[in-house]
């Protein structure tokens, strides 16, 4: 198993399902659109494997604030 | 120990009250027959006597919305213009009623509609007294009728407009504003303090301090809390005009007739008064110093007990009469007397007018 | 020893999260849209500065009327354009204050063109962010000022025809000229880069107002996927092709040292 570098956490609620977190996510198929949808009926984004660096890029162009990304420090 | 007495014209005083009444700011657009006050206040330099701020603004637009920033953030701003740039300041009006900020205009009033002319009217009764823009509200509109009032109604609007969170208007014209009187001076205040906004004005945005945040608004998408912002402020003019209505009473005790008649107008009908009282006329004059809220009670008391008619003289062809109708609701006869479009009514006229149209009928 | 997931969502491992400058309430923008990011830049701009306590914010009219419920600032909700006149009016009174306005294209650039220019003209100490989506977003999607030559919109169904509606307007290019401005730009928030620039940009506009150099403006190119009838990501990339080509992202004005 592969080092576990960073992990996210999401306000599913507050996701809308925009996918512009999916665009700047650096590392293919880290993170996606779940088959489930919140209360409001978005799909939301959630982390599928375990291939997360921490970079923050997807937290950091979504429009409604709704990741918040942790990062192993050496 | 004595006040002190300056000749000044009334533009001049509204100035020169404002840099003694503690006013942060002038934010205002030259205008014929208003730009004195701007002149007399740059030329004055309040920046070095009181710490005001006058700025020109690039129109009355800008103006009035420079106003409702500060006064939004707390501060006294106050503006001046004539009928045209009023005109163009109903939008920030609105604004500033809907957000229930105090501030205060002059509006030297000139003929109109459109450009009109530079001469006196008092053709915007309508415009000051019902609201102006849009949505439910209205301006607390006070009537000087000479230099010294215009000197006094400005302390006495920012004190009222501070006191209900509304923007209050000085309905003056422009014989008021041109012509010169003497003048008494108060001593000078200072403005207040950051800590005397944060004190008084809890609501002022003047950064989140200690405190939640403030957010100036006019805005509420759901219409049942619109609705219950409407009915506050309705429950606030209620108050208002069970509070504030100002006027001045002239030969009223034995009258048998009735003149209603503010500013300029009021000082012609001073004389019709004195020409009637000549030929054994009991005449006499209501002189409304607010004009919202309206003495409609002291003119329906005077109706209920002895006035027999009622004439409203204005330099209109006919705005504060209505409210004079609805006060008298029908008991006397109440017509109304007036030139417009920059002519000012006779005192002989008006008389004429009393003895034709009221006594003669 | 490996970490596992549970280990690193530990306080001392928090690489980012949504200021507290923003409120909790749920924005109530479209999908995708780069209003969010903006507010979010320009609160952690005011936060990491510490100047939450002396700052006031404009809203404007449009879709970002309700700026005021997701800055957690003091804000004044201004009269459509109108922005700068506020601004002016509180900065004049209150010089030692924070004050900036959030404002769109058909805001800024058109029924609020002479506030901004005038404003900007007089070397108002404020900061100007204008977001420029090319479009009426709230309204519906009408023609702004910014739209393109040839786009399509609710009021240009056929494009916009220059000949006949007049040309895109480039504020930020004509706010430069004036000599009241002391820091003009463009950015945008479409790729993570571009967001750290933003922000970057936002800093620098507000420091330059503390040191009172004049009226600091930035111009931010962002999107309408609801109004450009497109998905988010396509939107972003539409306005790559065809906004950043007419609306060049940089700098265009700084200061002299």
């Amino acid at each position: 198993m592969a080092k576990v570098k960073g992990d996210i956490e999401v306000d599913i609620e507050g996701c809308k399902g925009c996918e512009i977190c999916i665009d700047a996510c650096p590392v293919e198929n880290t993170i996606a659109m779940s088959k489930n949808v919140n209360s409001k009926g978005y799909h939301y984004m959630e982390l599928i494997n375990d291939t997360c660096i921490g970079c923050a890029n997807c937290a950091i162009v979504c429009p409604d604030g709704v990741i918040t990304v942790y990062k192993a420090r050496k | 120990m004595e006040k002190e007495l300056r000749l000044m014209k009334g533009n001049e005083a509204i100035a020169e009250a404002a840099i003694r009444a503690g006013v942060d700011a002038y934010y205002g657009y030259p205008i014929t027959p208003q730009s004195e006050v701007m002149e007399y206040l740059t030329e004055q330099k309040p920046e070095d006597r009181s710490g005001m701020i006058v700025l020109q603004a690039e129109s009355e637009v800008a103006s009035i919305n420079m106003i409702y920033g500060a006064a939004g953030a707390g501060k006294r701003a106050m503006t001046s213009s004539s009928s045209p740039g009023i005109s163009l300041m109903q939008e920030g009006l609105s604004y500033i009623a809907g957000a229930e900020l105090p501030c205060v205009l002059l509006n030297v009033v000139r003929g109109g509609p459109g450009l009109g002319t530079i001469q006196p009217s008092q053709a915007d009764y309508f415009q000051s007294t019902k609201g102006g823009g849009h949505g439910d509200y209205h301006l607390i509109t006070l009537a000087p009728s000479s230099v010294q009032e215009m000197y006094d109604f400005l302390k006495i609007s920012f004190e009222l407009a501070e006191k209900y969170r509304n923007p209050a208007m000085i309905l003056s014209d422009g014989a008021i504003g041109q012509m010169m009187e003497k003048v008494e001076l108060d001593d000078p205040v200072s403005r207040r303090t950051e800590e005397e906004i944060i004190n008084d004005f809890p609501w002022a945005s003047t950064g989140k301090k200690n405190r939640e945040r403030n957010i100036i608004t006019s805005l509420e998408l759901d219409p049942a809390k619109q609705e219950q912002i409407n009915l506050n402020i309705q429950k606030k003019y209620r108050e208002i005009e069970e509070k504030e209505v100002r006027f001045e009473k002239v030969q009223c005790d034995d009258a048998d007739y009735l003149l209603v008649a503010y500013g300029t107008s009021a000082r012609l009908c001073q004389e019709t008064v004195k020409l009637a009282r000549d030929k054994g006329i009991k005449l006499g004059l209501l002189r409304p110093i607010t004009l919202y809220p309206f003495p409609s009670k002291e003119i329906a008391t005077m109706v209920n007990d002895r006035v027999k008619g009622v004439v409203a003289v204005e330099m209109s062809s006919g705005q504060m009469i209505e409210d004079v109708k609805l006060a008298v609701n029908g008991k006397v006869p109440a017509e109304h007397y007036g030139r417009f479009g920059g002519m000012i009514p006779s005192p002989e006229k008006i008389l004429e007018f009393l003895e034709n149209q009221i006594m003669g009928g | 020893m490996e970490e596992t997931k549970q280990d690193i969502k530990k306080p001392e491992n928090l690489v980012y999260k949504k200021t507290d400058l923003m409120t909790d309430k749920t924005l109530s923008y479209c999908p995708g849209c780069g209003h969010g990011v903006i507010h979010r830049m320009a609160m952690e701009v005011i936060e990491e500065m510490g100047l939450e306590e002396e700052t006031i914010g404009i809203a404007p009219v449009g879709c970002s009327v309700l700026a005021y419920e997701f800055m957690n600032v003091d804000m004044q909700q201004a009269a459509h354009g109108r922005a700068p006149a506020l601004a002016t009016g509180i900065k004049r009174v209150f010089p030692e204050k924070t004050v900036f306005t959030y404002q769109g294209d058909g805001d800024l650039a058109a029924i609020g063109t002479a506030e901004t220019i005038h404003a900007c003209n007089r070397g108002e100490n404020i900061t100007i962010i204008f977001v420029n989506n090319g479009i009426y977003g709230m309204t519906g999607g009408q023609m702004a000022p910014t739209t393109l030559e040839g786009m399509k919109s609710s009021t240009t169904p056929y494009g916009r025809d220059t000949k006949k509606m007049g040309h895109p307007l480039k504020m930020t290019e004509l706010v430069a000229t004036l000599p009241g401005t002391c820091y003009v730009t463009r950015q945008a928030v479409h790729k993570a880069a571009a967001v750290r620039k933003t922000k970057k940009a936002i800093k620098k506009a507000i420091e330059y107002q503390k040191a009172e150099k004049g009226t600091s403006f930035i111009e931010v190119v962002s999107n309408c996927s609801s109004g450009w009838k497109m998905t988010p990501v396509q939107a972003n990339k539409w306005m790559e092709e065809n906004m950043f080509p007419f609306y060049p992202l940089g700098d265009i004005k700084k200061p002299e040292k």
